[in-house]
């Protein structure tokens, strides 16, 4: 649910944020004040070792270690949190050599949502939550496909959204926002040969380029020259004439020579 | 001898219409453009519109076709991906000689807002343009004024002989 947020004193807004400033995470409740939640976590404690146990905004957070993830979520699935709503990973490869994958859980009966972290270093495989929770096979291809996390026995680990032959993981703070080299020529390489880049030429990532030499896509107003003409060295001048050039009848021209410039406000 | 003489060449009275062969194609070529449906993003909700009753693009011949084998024009409405891009260029080769390509809207044809890896930044990039149509989406009226953009340009070309090979980019 969105956060609410109250319209009272919307005059007293900031109206721009420092570029790197870090928000502040949400505060980490103790379980101590919603028993609930502490009987879950006993039950869950008894199957797994739980690293971390806090209260986020009124859900249940539990930390476990990275091998133990199916087990746990199977103890949570038989606790009543039968919905897995989402499941993605958090890249933390910079700082700390690693993903942080999450399982966002929801029980009907309970009302409530639960999430279930782990911190999976790089390289290291992740067991597939597929066979209990159906929706667990897209949102791990998915992570596959943008981050390269690979799951053990998933019936089907296949890039999702990206094609087959894509090179690099997308969602990673490292790739580039416009692709790497290969993202970049993807599509002429996988048509017309490699050989074609020098045709094609590299992508305009410029969307608001203007080549004031090209005279085939390119036209200045009011120095018009012919389709196609190379005026690389130089162009005609081509004033701008007006058609009231001689003067029009009642109107007076305004010239530089009859202009009178006020030295004060009047 | 008849009361009134009818001087066929003058008069204009001969049943017979003079006319190049160029004219005849190209009046036969620009009057029924086949579009290949390509609807790709939400150009196409607008490319459907012109399609519809209101602006009732079979006024002007072009009939929406699903094949590449009938059509003559094709559309290309909407975001171009990189993975879509092999199939554009199947569609394009698909359709027979002579065909025509519009692009319409930001996104085809410069990849639009979508600056990232993986959209094609300009469906030129992998089949040659003819009309390039901007807006973002560009409302229905504008892409009949680029098929008759389109029409006028198909009337300037040799019906003749073969047309000259487009360049690409």
């Amino acid at each position: 649910m969105r956060q609410y947020k109250p319209q009272a004193n919307a005059q007293k807004k900031v109206y721009y944020s420092d570029r790197f400033y870090e928000k502040p995470s949400l505060p980490k409740e103790s379980l101590e004040a919603f028993p609930e939640f502490a009987k879950e976590l006993e039950l869950l404690s008894q199957e797994v070792k739980v690293l971390e146990s806090y209260v986020e905004r009124g859900d249940w957070v539990a930390y476990i270690e990275p091998k133990e993830n199916k087990k746990a979520l199977a103890a949570l699935k038989r606790m009543g949190y039968e919905i897995l709503s989402e499941m993605s990973a958090i890249d933390y490869l910079e700082t700390r050599h690693g993903f942080e994958v999450f399982y966002q859980l929801l029980s009907m009966e309970k009302h409530h949502r639960m999430r279930l972290k782990l911190f999976l270093p790089e390289g290291m495989e992740l067991e597939s939550a597929n066979d209990l929770f159906r929706s667990a096979d897209w949102s791990e291809r998915e992570m596959y496909d943008m981050f390269g996390i690979r799951l053990l026995h998933h019936p089907y680990l296949k890039r999702i959204l990206m094609p087959d032959d894509w090179s690099g993981y997308p969602l990673r703070k490292s790739y580039p926002l416009h692709g790497d080299e290969a993202a970049q020529w993807y599509e002429v390489d996988k048509i017309f040969g490699k050989e074609y880049r020098e045709v094609v030429g590299p992508e305009n990532r410029d969307a608001a380029r203007i080549d004031r030499y090209d005279t085939t896509r390119f036209a200045r107003m009011g120095h018009e020259v012919p389709y196609g003409e190379d005026i690389s060295l130089g162009e005609k001048e081509t004033p701008i004439r007006y058609q009231e050039e001689g003067g029009v009848v009642i109107v007076e021209k305004l010239t530089p020579e009859n202009s009178k410039q006020l030295q004060e406000r009047k | 001898m008849a009361q009134h003489e009818v001087n066929y060449l003058k008069s204009g009275g001969l049943p017979v219409v003079l006319t190049t062969v160029d004219h005849l194609v190209n009046w036969g070529r620009s009057n029924s453009l086949w579009a290949l449906t390509y609807g790709l993003a939400c150009c196409a909700i607008e490319m459907m519109a012109s399609g519809a009753g209101r602006y009732d693009f079979d006024r002007f011949g072009t009939i929406f076709r699903a094949s590449p084998r009938q059509a003559d024009v094709m559309i290309v409405a909407g975001t171009l991906t990189k993975k879509h891009a092999e199939f554009i260029r199947r569609l394009y080769d698909q359709m027979s000689e002579p065909k025509w390509v519009i692009s319409m809207g930001s996104c085809a044809n410069t990849g639009g807002m979508f600056n990232t890896y993986a959209t094609v930044q300009g469906c030129d990039r992998i089949i040659p343009v003819d009309v390039y149509l901007p807006g973002c989406a560009p409302r229905p009226e504008t892409l009949q004024y680029a098929v008759m953009v389109l029409q006028q340009k198909i009337r300037r070309e040799k019906a003749s002989r073969k047309l000259p090979p487009k360049r690409l980019v």
